[in-house]
């Protein structure tokens, strides 16, 4: 067979055929990327997995990826007293008030800094551009959001700093771009004013624009742990996804010490499942809804990436 | 069309005579829109510009950022003689390095296989699936590698004990990070930045790629004599971004993975867990600052330094 395909190729100058190096670099590339594709999911599933394992099991096996004795006590533990749920409706506000103003203002400003004829276009788009350059750091950014705006323990902490970066209002400049200019004169010979221009005229264009750019501010959103761990301190009880991950993760070990010694059993206290359900629950629904959405990314990086 | 110049020439004053007042006058509408992004990056990034004072004080909570006693460069002297700022940025340098490099590479490489492969189906599928992890948050992925990698319950640790080995301590163990660290930042990135090269690869004239394949090229002739050299530019612009970021470290990977094992800070501490540490465990605001505002001009003459040989290769790329 090998042979053959050598002739292949030697005779491909006259007919176009599949040669040897062709065979291997196929060959190679569906065994890598099947095996890597799969390491990019094996985690998720081993969290899947032990979630639904019992913690008797988990401590004296280890993590599983298919549960051996199937429970629901973890889920039990974690939406016991239904903090979880108000973690979720949180969550989703902010996403979608966040996503909501952020896509509004993103989308006005990169408009208006697309406009060959607005003479501030330069100085404001270098303005928004410059706070990618150079920032004044954590510790400053921190003293202001607590001791002049007051924003400790505020949702506002996180909702605000979230709306909208340099980066996406460049993106929706790149997407305006396409829009030919013709549509704005064509408005303006009509005699609507820029606002009627931009709302009737430039949004509709824009719909790819939306989806992409909200995505990636909902997904900003849906992830967001950050500003909360800066902002939100232990008084604060309903905290965002995530941030309830993050807590559940680092403080599992105090919260076994906690209850031990207490009238359950040590190996009762679900903490390794109580990790595992918590993430499977904070994260389920991007990961169910992110094969749909997935093409808007795609889109968005090819728009943004290189000229960045 | 005939009517669009006759409104045009009807209106009072041209724009070209205009004062810049009265150009801006015009444009009142368009600043109006511009208005909420201004409003806020001068609250959340200006704004605490002039904080970065604290830098140079020995910050007292009751007197505020302005009324501690200024100190000069006492807090950067400090740094500087401890070895402290040489360790950070020698970490996030290096790692930036690997990630910058390795990551790059494997993109390309799995980019290449992606458009060599016939099947649609499987094109899509693998693709969805090497996405996925740049959708979750890095809270998940220190999870997900805790999972496999912690001493008791560990994935590895199970596996090394059903085939009867030692089990492994990656956790006490500050050497193994290095490389630990750059797998999973490869995990995450790779196949966002696969898709990336994937479109630049779709960018190249798809009649040269066919002419070739008339003329008898092989895949290999292919992707060595046309697609390489057509990613040259996107990979050379790529990397010079990326370096214009060298001094930044990706803080979400860092602290959730390592978080506060000081066990394994020799070799894991970058700048960003440095700074965190310092505001929010110490309430070391003056360091803090210092670090970070060294950081900041570092960073600052990197972009500069980044963006004139940009400019010099091909000003379509230059930021500005």
């Amino acid at each position: 067979m090998a042979k053959k395909n050598n002739e292949d190729s030697y005779m491909a100058g006259t007919r176009v055929k599949i040669g040897t190096s062709d065979k291997i670099i196929r060959g190679v590339g569906y065994v890598f990327v099947t095996l890597y594709a799969l390491a990019c999911i094996f985690p998720f599933l081993l969290i899947i997995g032990t979630s639904f394992t019992s913690e008797t099991v988990i401590r004296a096996e280890g993590v599983k990826l298919i549960p051996k004795d199937f429970t629901l006590r973890a889920y039990e533990m974690v939406t016991k007293g239904g903090l979880i749920w108000r973690s979720y409706i949180l969550t989703i506000t902010l996403t979608l008030v966040g996503t909501f103003v952020g896509l509004a203002i993103i989308s006005m400003t990169g408009y208006a800094l697309q406009r060959k004829d607005f003479v501030l276009r330069n100085v404001i788009s270098f303005f928004i551009y410059f706070t990618s350059l150079f920032q004044a750091g954590l510790a400053p950014y921190y003293l202001l959001m607590t001791q002049t705006y007051h924003l400790k323990d505020s949702y506002f902490a996180v909702l605000l700093p979230l709306l909208m970066s340099p980066w996406l209002i460049i993106l929706m400049k790149n997407f305006v771009k396409s829009i030919p200019f013709e549509i704005t004169e064509s408005g303006k010979i009509d005699g609507a004013g820029d606002m009627k221009i931009f709302t009737a005229l430039i949004l509709p264009m824009l719909k790819p624009a939306l989806a992409t750019i909200g995505l990636f501010l909902a997904l900003g959103y849906w992830n967001e742990w950050y500003q909360s761990s800066l902002f939100l301190s232990s008084k604060i009880t309903v905290v965002p996804l995530q941030y309830n991950l993050y807590k559940v993760v680092n403080e599992a070990q105090s919260l076994k010490n906690s209850i031990a010694g207490q009238f359950v059993s040590l190996a009762d206290i679900p903490t390794e499942g109580l990790k595992m359900a918590t993430a499977v629950l904070a994260t389920g629904p991007i990961v169910l809804l992110y094969p749909f959405v997935q093409r808007y990314f795609i889109g968005g990086i090819t728009v943004g990436a290189v000229k960045g | 069309m005939s009517n669009n110049t006759a409104v045009k020439t009807a209106k009072k004053k041209p724009v070209s005579q205009m004062t810049f007042g009265q150009k801006v006058w015009r444009n009142r509408t368009l600043l109006f829109m511009c208005i909420p992004a201004i409003v806020f990056f001068i609250a959340f990034s200006y704004a605490p510009m002039p904080g970065i004072y604290v830098a140079f004080v020995k910050y007292n909570y009751g007197k505020g950022i302005f009324g501690s006693d200024f100190v000069g460069f006492k807090n950067f002297e400090f740094l500087f003689q401890s070895g402290k700022l040489l360790e950070l940025t020698r970490n996030t340098i290096l790692y930036n390095i690997a990630f910058i490099v390795l990551g790059n590479f494997l993109a390309i490489f799995v980019a290449i296989l992606l458009n060599e492969m016939q099947s649609k189906w499987f094109k899509k599928v693998s693709q969805t699936m090497m996405f996925l992890p740049y959708f979750i948050s890095q809270v998940l992925v220190g999870l997900l590698v805790f999972n496999l990698l912690n001493y008791d319950t560990g994935f590895v640790n199970t596996v090394l004990n059903k085939l009867g080995m030692e089990p492994w301590g990656p956790y006490s163990d500050a050497s193994v990070w290095p490389v630990l660290l750059v797998i999973i930042h490869l995990w995450q990135t790779t196949g966002y930045n696969s898709v990336v090269y994937f479109a630049a690869i779709m960018g190249i004239d798809a009649e040269i790629i066919e002419a070739a394949r008339v003329d008898g090229a092989n895949a290999w002739q292919k992707i060595r004599y046309i697609i390489l050299p057509g990613l040259r530019q996107t990979v050379v612009i790529l990397l010079l971004f990326a370096l214009g970021g060298i001094v930044k470290g990706n803080f979400g990977l860092f602290y959730n993975i390592v978080g506060k094992n000081p066990l394994l800070y020799s070799t894991t501490d970058i700048i960003e867990t440095y700074v965190y540490r310092a505001t929010m465990t110490d309430f070391n605001f003056a360091t803090a600052s210092a670090v970070g505002l060294y950081q900041s001009i570092i960073g600052f003459v990197m972009v500069m330094v980044v963006n004139m040989i940009v400019k010099k290769i091909d000003p379509d790329y230059s930021l500005f």
